[in-house]
């Protein structure tokens, strides 16, 4: 397969042939001292020479001292709230004349996803098989999906809470992409572009390139090689379904619990995690009803009430429920783990709870 | 592409109170399903709950037994006929009662476990002569909570469905017998190596009356539940009524006793 490069001046034309394919581009920007994903107007959007610092209840953002577009780790935002809204109305109802429900048409515009990091694809593909694989298509998820282009992006930094290693999902992106891109900055800026589709293929076919020779091609796998070997978490996978089956009445629940807050966090930044709630809205003639889905948590006492009990209503239960969900029950539900290693829930816990080192504790006390 | 978020509108044909928390409805149109199985059942601007199936399966209706016990199910037996009501559905697994036919039935049912048993209960009448003995065993907190009363009062003058039930908590005019719905287990006639039972109540006593059947050597594998948990979708969409590794709504809501056993054990799983 041949791999190409393209230039850091010819790169900023990439948005204009993604707009003059209808696509609505999506990409990693600087807000309230964050970088999050969101509509690009341009090129001069992206985070440049910005790059993020993580660490346990930690996010910071630094000046790099050169201008790379994508040097910093991870968004605290994933692509699933575009493809799985945070809300989003499923249907109205009204009995004005007669009693009459009125669809929505769940907005599946043509985005254009660009710096999509390898774990990120693979926490896509295990939304996929959520929304996509079982006895019921979910609507709303089929028609985004549909319509994206993903283009990823080649970690040339980890984060201090990174751990897609051990986890098998990157931080070399193998699959899922139209177009896949390594940045390299020194000594002159430029991409190595892969080309992972037709559509891909075409969108690049429109943007100034050229083969890349083998040098520039070792220099792309250098970064991200050493990407990876700079990593300084993992999680030891093996077994770790008999792990937490066999340990669901460990004590060792009870000393989490003494530390989570139960606050959600760590399930509203999982690029995987899908619960999901609905909330019906009346007008105030109680003429029209709106039913909308909305993100949920399994930390929430409501997320498991039935008839005057809540089933889970211990921080401890709660949080062996997400944990054994994540990386044990998922694999018997969808064929693979939950987790895809890309560190949020630790950075973004606040009282830094550290998923690897709770499964490396639970390990050693068994 | 069907949108199985929509639920089709219906009027309700007809309300009976049943006891004092618990209305059955009979809702207008025609619907297939399996016993065992259960619809989402919408109040307009109120919200949605999974409902078992309590009616006929050889006939076309849709009946569900609803307990007022959450502001949706309180909305609902607050409906009159005439009033509309969202149903979607049959989902869920069904009670296995196709491969089990020339066995002994028992069928185990607490409080208003009967209702997702009544189905299965018209299925095996309907079919009799497919099966061996039949033995209903139910049990409620007081007399004032029986199910079907004059229905039970019927399948009892059957000759060929042995049904007792008992309260575990008397009045002064219950003449019946008092104690827990296990207590009735010793009277039935079965060959335990081809009996299949069928359980529905709260889940200590599926729980507690599954380990009596398994004193009574019956197979672990011929003994069946029906599982309740919070639920959004019923598509397997929402996460809420996940158990252990089970969805209830798609993976149950009847599950074999072996499967869940252990899970059963463990508090707030």
């Amino acid at each position: 397969m041949f791999r190409y490069v393209v230039e850091l001046d010819d790169f900023k034309s990439f948005f204009d042939v993604l707009k003059e394919k209808g696509y609505e581009v999506i990409g990693p920007t600087v807000r309230d001292n964050a970088i999050i994903y969101e509509r690009l107007g341009s090129f001069n959007e992206l985070p440049i020479g910005i790059t993020d610092e993580q660490e346990r209840s930690a996010y910071r953002l630094k000046k790099r001292n050169d201008k790379a577009l994508f040097g910093y780790a991870l968004s605290p935002y994933s692509w699933k709230r575009y493809l799985f809204p945070p809300s989003i109305k499923l249907f109205e109802i009204t009995k004005k004349d007669g009693i009459k429900i009125i669809e929505n048409d769940y907005d599946g515009k043509k985005l254009a996803f660009i710096g999509v990091r390898a774990c990120e694809i693979h926490a896509i593909y295990i939304q996929d098989k959520v929304f996509l694989d079982g006895k019921f298509i979910d609507p709303v998820y089929k028609k985004r999906r549909d319509n994206i282009f993903i283009f990823a992006v080649n970690c040339i930094t980890a984060s201090n809470t990174c751990f897609c290693v051990s986890m098998n999902t990157g931080p070399k992106v193998t699959f899922g992409y139209d177009l896949a891109l390594t940045e390299v900055i020194e000594p002159n800026h430029y991409f190595i572009i892969d080309v992972g589709s037709k559509l891909g293929e075409e969108i690049l076919k429109n943007v100034r390139h050229r083969e890349a020779n083998n040098d520039e091609i070792k220099k792309a796998e250098e970064v991200v090689n050493n990407t990876a070997k700079s990593m300084k978490r993992s999680i030891d996978t093996s077994d770790i379904k008999e792990l937490l089956y066999s340990n669901y009445e460990s004590e060792y629940w009870n000393d989490v619990a003494k530390r989570c807050l139960s606050c959600t966090n760590c399930t509203m930044v999982c690029p995987t995690c899908f619960c999901n709630n609905v909330e019906d809205v009346t007008d105030l003639k109680g003429e029209s009803s709106e039913r909308w889905r909305v993100w949920d948590s399994c930390f929430t006492n409501e997320f498991t009430y039935i008839h005057g009990n809540t089933i889970r209503s211990s921080t401890a239960a709660k949080y062996r429920h997400w944990i054994t969900h994540k990386l044990a029950t998922w694999i018997d539900q969808f064929g693979s783990s939950g987790c895809v290693g890309c560190g949020r829930c630790i950075t973004w816990c606040p009282v830094g709870i550290d998923i690897t080192e709770e499964i490396r504790a639970l390990r050693s006390k068994r | 592409m069907n949108n199985p978020y929509i639920p089709t509108i219906f009027s309700i044909r007809k309300v009976i109170r049943e006891i004092y928390n618990t209305v059955t409805i009979e809702i207008e149109g025609e619907e297939r399903f399996l016993p065992g199985q259960f619809n989402m059942l919408y109040v307009f601007g109120v919200g949605e709950v999974p409902i078992s199936i309590s009616g006929d399966p050889t006939k076309p209706t849709i009946i569900h037994t609803i307990r007022d016990v959450g502001h949706v199910t309180h909305a609902i037996t607050n409906l009159r006929k005439g009033d509309s009501i969202g149903v979607r559905g049959p989902f869920g697994n069904p009670w296995p009662i196709n491969d089990y036919e020339g066995y002994d039935i028992v069928v185990i049912a607490g409080g208003l476990g009967l209702a997702p048993l009544r189905p299965l209960i018209y299925y095996l009448l309907a079919n009799r002569e497919k099966y061996g003995r039949i033995i209903l065993r139910y049990g409620v907190k007081d007399p004032a909570s029986f199910l079907y009363k004059r229905e039970l009062m019927r399948w009892r003058g059957r000759f060929d469905l042995d049904l007792e039930v008992i309260v575990s908590k008397a009045d002064e005019r219950w003449k019946g017998k008092v104690g827990i719905v296990t207590s009735l287990f010793s009277t039935m006639d079965i060959d335990p190596s081809y009996t299949a039972a069928f359980i529905c109540g709260p889940e200590i006593m599926m729980h507690f009356s599954a380990r009596e059947l398994l004193n009574l050597k019956i197979d672990a594998s011929n003994i069946f539940i029906s599982m309740e948990r919070n639920m959004k979708c019923a598509l397997g969409l929402c996460g809420h009524c996940q158990f252990g590794k089970e969805f209830i709504c798609k993976d149950g809501p009847v599950f074999n006793y072996k499967r869940v056993e252990r899970l059963l054990t463990i508090k707030e799983v």
